[in-house]
């Protein structure tokens, strides 16, 4: 809401308050401000000049050469090339030196050789338009016909170029503050000054017409319209509004048109109330019937376009056609022309969540639509038609015909409430005085009687005793609040379990020089196919965001791994350093009836390239799997996952089959897609189950009080046997004397044969209350050799 | 053979002055079984017996000073030796280290954790709650009716009609009350969304901090305090706070918060945009159909509520420019915090 302080100044003083004091004081008391703008600030001297002559320059064939009497002693020589200029016309004359809009300046120099001491304005120079000066063209000098004024008079008078504009941000709950009224009374509280609204009066014809012979109105839906009000002008002049109305629209922003049109928008600024008028001839069946609109019904609004309306939408129709979607906008079957004589004019109560859903699913959010969704107050509509009949007698802009329609469904009663002072100085932790508390709701227009309040009908967002403390708290001032320590029983404050295994989780992830990342939760379902998902995995089906704001994050995602890999690739396209990193974030599982809501369940995705290898990821796994103290987890080689190299592939899965999560190498055709050309790591572990699994309680364990032998063992085997089967074939054979079997040599080589690899172990053997003797080591020794051969067919490397 | 005895120890002395002195010749040459000392002992046969113990004493006197000096002069070289290798294993100490590799939390996480733990000293404990949300909870629970034009200040992103994208952590107050009467004092951070393009301080994911505190007699009072605690942790003790008028649906009366600017102290400067103040959140007594709404009775009851942007605080306290660093994820980026 764009507030022009001289309109506001009708209503309330604002002597002796500088712009920027208003602003604070308005923001510090509730109604915020965005910024203010000085109209005009930026023209300096330019004055309304008359040409008295003007003749060609002896140099050019389109230059002028003028003579203008600015009210100086004598007349100034100015040279100008437009064409449109002649003698005796009143211009804006730019003196030497002035300034213009856009930082122009102007100086005196010469044309051709010929003296210009100035410049002769356009309204374009002036920062103005053909709206806020009809009948001047842009093309030309701004002859200011039928503007009072005398040569010297500053133009910022004559034109009305002065005024001080405030944005404001008005909250939903303060519809009637988008108004001039509203706002000048929040200025006179805020300020302490006298609010002076002034009841409109209305002048009728006195011809004995009535409005009964023009119209009647049917309310058929008086729920979505508790209030139409409506009179009639006749013998309507249509025609320019005059030039301090014309710049009061400009300076809120809105664009003057003619005066019937600028009369509506001038009420709905004033009074917050929008109006509509109708060219009354354009009516059939002298009737106006509000009701829905017909399934399929088809409304051409005033800007030209064509809507398809449901029965959900109400209109203001005739008897054959919709002429307005009510509260949004008007028809272009019954818009104010140049030749409109006779204009209803409309001054409604719509319903705020029908409005709403209307302009909403109409795509046409108006002014109006925008103010009546906040819920105005029906008491309005009255006063405001009232106004609108009094600008157009001040206007002579037609005749009002006696009479007034006005359908309402029943004024409601006046919402009363106690002032609780103890309990709003208790809640807020202050001690302001009863009486202070009164006066500043009278002020705000309360009803006080003792300790019964009335709401005013415009104050719909005062119904309990918060709401009142508001009130005076933000005229008594938030700044007056003391800081104060609640004293309530001590509640433990402290991270959950799982908040705290999270921590260690983020701790040990980074401790091994992983870098957290924080990706979006919403990906494309193509991510899908590009990690190579397959057709059947239940993956495929996610959460899809109706109104996403484009395909790529238009589902909720499923998996984490796409995101690490675009992460990776985009670090891969910025530098060519290693990149390892780590997301500790959600996945959404759709839930089979989609009417409950997903599981949400946290994963832990690693990723890393130019850092290591798969045994690298496997190491930092077991790190994590240890730091959890889950002891039962194993790898097991997953040749089938797509997005994985078939060969280097494992679920991690512990003793009773829970699947904490998948690592590998990313598939090199996947990570080709991702514009990466070096193995990629990847391991996307399910934190939930890593938690449900994880024993974090220790217990201390004696350390060794006797040496361990060790025993050496080499084997060829075939290079599919799995280093894993071998050593739990040991572990197994060798029973609690093994502390430790340590893989510590892996070759292949032609000697070996083909299909055929050479391993060898460190078996490290411990008793716990004795030294091993030798002959308990070869025969431990013996017992894994023989299991191995019997298990495995395995024996030792000749 | 005094004097001869005199000659050997000087010769020694004089021998074993040199720092290269090589010592296992000089003891042959001296104490050897062949040396100069024995051959000097092998004629004591000639002596008188009144001069033989003397001689002898000397003698081993002779030997015994010997034997120590160049066990001294032993120790002097290994010293000379060590010091002379260590000179030479110097290294260009302005080389660069070798870093074991560590890794960093993301700064957004390290600033919720600075948060998280800010409010657990002051007794909050954390809960969480779904991202996607019914629209009971993320709207109608908190006095925001269906076609609420309040709604239009969160552009949501929906699932369903019934089920959307949080558009705010504000939901789980709702959740928390539902199953726990006061004293209730949690704070819930996490992500929320919201249908805003990215841009340098736009993006339709991002974080918040949503704390809530009913009990009986809360006041507005203790809401300042509370915050003013955790501006004065989080930005330093000198920090004050200031409350503006605002409107929230589910608080009444509702503030906005800023606090003093942490770089110029107020006197206004490129962070704070000349205020000398910034606004960090958005706060307020929870509304009393809101309480009602969980059961809990608002005359009985009254409580605060406040929200802040996590990415907000992040980019301040950094001087983060552009909120899409925040989820670029460039290492470089991350390395910094």
């Amino acid at each position: 809401m764009n507030l022009s302080l001289n309109w506001a100044k009708d209503y309330v003083s604002l002597d002796g308050i500088s712009p920027k004091e208003y602003c604070d004081r308005l923001t510090a008391t509730g109604s915020k401000v965005e910024g203010f703008e000085i109209l005009g600030e930026d023209i300096e001297n330019v004055v309304a000049g008359k040409v008295i002559s003007l003749e060609r320059h002896p140099d050019s064939d389109h230059l002028w050469v003028c003579q203008i009497d600015i009210g100086e002693e004598a007349p100034v020589q100015i040279v100008t090339g437009a064409q449109n200029v002649f003698a005796g016309a009143m211009v804006p004359v730019a003196k030497a030196p002035s300034k213009l809009p856009g930082g122009v300046n102007i100086k005196a120099g010469k044309l051709r050789g010929v003296a210009s001491n100035g410049m002769l304005c356009s309204i374009s120079e002036l920062n103005l338009t053909t709206h806020d000066m009809p009948g001047a063209i842009e093309d030309g000098i701004f002859i200011m016909d039928g503007i009072d004024c005398k040569p010297g008079d500053d133009i910022h008078d004559v034109l009305k170029l002065t005024d001080t504009v405030v944005e404001f941000e008005i909250t939903s709950n303060r519809p009637d503050c988008l108004s001039v009224l509203g706002l000048a009374r929040e200025t006179a509280v805020s300020f302490d000054r006298e609010f002076k609204p002034v009841a409109p009066v209305v002048t009728y014809a006195k011809d004995g017409d009535k409005i009964e012979n023009y119209l009647s109105v049917d309310v058929q839906n008086a729920e979505l319209c508790p209030r139409y009000t409506a009179r009639v002008v006749k013998n309507v002049k249509i025609a320019p509004s005059p030039l301090w109305l014309r710049m009061r629209l400009r300076a809120s922003g809105v664009r003057p048109i003619n005066n019937i049109v600028d009369i509506t928008n001038y009420v709905m600024l004033e009074y917050g109330q929008p109006m509509h008028a109708f060219d009354y001839s354009c009516l059939d069946g002298s009737k106006i019937i509000v009701r829905n609109a017909a399934d399929g019904e088809i409304f051409k609004s005033l800007d030209d376009i064509d809507h398809t309306l449901n029965s959900t939408n109400l209109v203001i129709a005739d008897e054959k056609k919709a002429v307005a979607l009510a509260g949004v906008m008007g028809g272009a079957n019954s818009e104010i022309k140049d030749d409109t004589a006779t204009v209803v004019f409309e001054s409604a109560n719509f319903l705020g969540s029908s409005v709403r859903v209307t302009a909403k699913s109409q795509g046409m959010r108006t002014e109006s639509s925008g103010r009546f969704e906040k819920g105005l107050d029906p008491e309005n509509t009255m006063p405001a038609l009232d106004r609108a009949c009094e600008l157009v007698t001040l206007l002579c802009a037609g005749d009002v015909v006696d009479g007034t329609i006005d359908v309402y469904k029943g004024k409601e009663a006046p919402y009363k409430m106690k002032l609780e002072a103890e309990r709003i100085n208790a809640f807020l932790g202050l001690d302001v005085s009863e009486e202070y508390m009164k006066d500043v709701l009278r002020k705000l227009e309360f009803n006080v009687d003792g300790d019964t309040l009335t709401v005013p009908s415009f104050r719909a967002d005062v119904r309990c005793m918060n709401d009142v403390a508001e009130e005076i708290l933000r005229v008594y001032g938030y700044d007056t609040i003391k800081s104060t320590k609640f004293v309530t029983p001590i509640t433990s404050g402290s991270r959950t379990p799982i908040q705290k295994f999270e921590l260690l989780c983020a701790d040990t992830l980074c401790a091994m020089g992983l870098y957290e990342c924080e990706t979006f939760s919403f990906i494309s379902p193509k991510y899908y196919d590009k990690i190579a998902m397959a057709e059947n995995d239940p993956r495929r089906k996610s959460i899809v965001i109706s109104n996403p704001l484009g395909e790529d994050t238009s589902v909720m995602r499923t998996t984490a791994i796409p995101s690490m890999l675009e992460v990776l690739s985009r670090n891969n396209n910025y530098h060519d350093g290693k990149t390892a990193l780590y997301e500790m974030a959600k996945i959404y599982i759709p839930d089979e009836d989609s009417k409950n809501l997903p599981e949400e369940r946290r994963r832990i995705t690693i990723g890393f390239f130019r850092d290591g290898d798969f045994y690298t990821l496997k190491g930092m796994c077991d790190r994590l799997l240890d730091k959890a103290g889950i002891t039962d987890a194993s790898y097991v080689a997953d040749r089938e996952n797509g997005a994985f190299h078939p060969g280097r592939c494992a679920n991690i899965v512990c003793a009773d089959g829970t699947v904490l999560g998948t690592i590998g190498e990313i598939h090199p055709t996947v990570s080709a897609g991702y514009e990466i050309d070096v193995p990629v790591y990847v391991a996307d572990l399910d934190f939930e189950n890593l938690f449900a699994k994880a024993n974090l309680a220790k217990q201390f364990k004696a350390l060794p009080k006797f040496p361990a032998t060790t025993r050496d063992f080499a084997f060829v085997c075939d290079d599919e046997l799995e280093v894993g089967a071998i050593e739990a074939v040991m572990r197994k054979a060798g029973g609690k004397t093994v502390e430790d079997v340590k893989l510590f040599d892996v070759y292949r080589g032609k000697q070996l044969g083909e299909g055929k690899k050479s391993v060898a172990f460190k078996v490290v053997l411990r008793a716990p209350d004795r030294t091993l003797t030798d002959e308990e080591a070869d025969k431990t020794s013996k017992k894994i050799l023989t299991l191995l051969d019997r298990e495995l067919g395995i024996t030792l490397r000749a | 053979m005094k004097e001869k005895l005199e000659q050997i120890r000087q010769a020694a002395v004089a021998e074993l002055a040199a720092p290269e002195a090589d010592l296992e010749a000089l003891r042959i040459r001296f104490l050897g079984k062949k040396g100069e000392l024995t051959a000097v002992l092998r004629g004591m046969g000639g002596l008188t017996a009144e001069e033989r113990p003397v001689i002898g004493a000397l003698a081993n006197e002779v030997r015994e000073y010997i034997e120590k000096a160049i066990a001294e002069k032993a120790e002097a070289q290994k010293t000379a030796a060590l010091a002379k290798k260590l000179l030479d294993e110097r290294l260009d100490v302005t080389m660069p280290g070798k870093a074991p590799a560590v890794g960093k939390r993301h700064p957004l996480a390290q600033v919720q954790k600075d948060m998280e733990d800010i409010f657990i000293g002051m007794g909050f404990s954390i809960v969480e709650g779904p991202e996607v949300e019914y629209d009971y909870y993320n709207f109608q629970a908190l006095n925001i009716p269906e076609n609420h034009p309040a709604r239009d200040t969160q552009d949501t992103f929906y699932i369903t009609d019934n089920i959307l994208l949080r558009s705010q952590t504000s939901p789980v107050q709702v959740r928390t009350m539902e199953k726990q009467r006061p004293p209730i004092r949690i704070i819930s951070p996490g992500r929320v969304y919201r249908s805003d393009a990215v841009d340098a301080s736009h993006s339709p994911l991002f974080h918040q901090l949503e704390g809530l505190v009913v009990d009986k007699g809360i006041t507005m009072g203790d809401l300042k305090g509370t915050l003013e605690t955790f501006a004065k942790t989080m930005f330093g003790e000198q920090t004050q706070i200031r409350f503006r008028p605002h409107h929230f649906p589910f608080t009444e009366p509702s503030a906005e918060v800023d606090v003093s600017c942490f770089v110029c102290g107020g006197k206004g400067c490129k962070l704070c945009k000349g205020e000398g103040w910034i606004e960090i959140l958005g706060a307020g007594m929870v509304h009393p159909n809101v309480l009602r709404g969980c059961n809990i009775d608002p005359d009985e009851y009254s409580g605060f509520a406040f929200g802040m942007g996590v990415e907000r605080i992040t980019m301040i306290k950094y001087g983060i420019d552009d909120m899409r660093y925040l989820y670029e994820n460039d290492v470089r980026f991350l390395d910094q915090f």
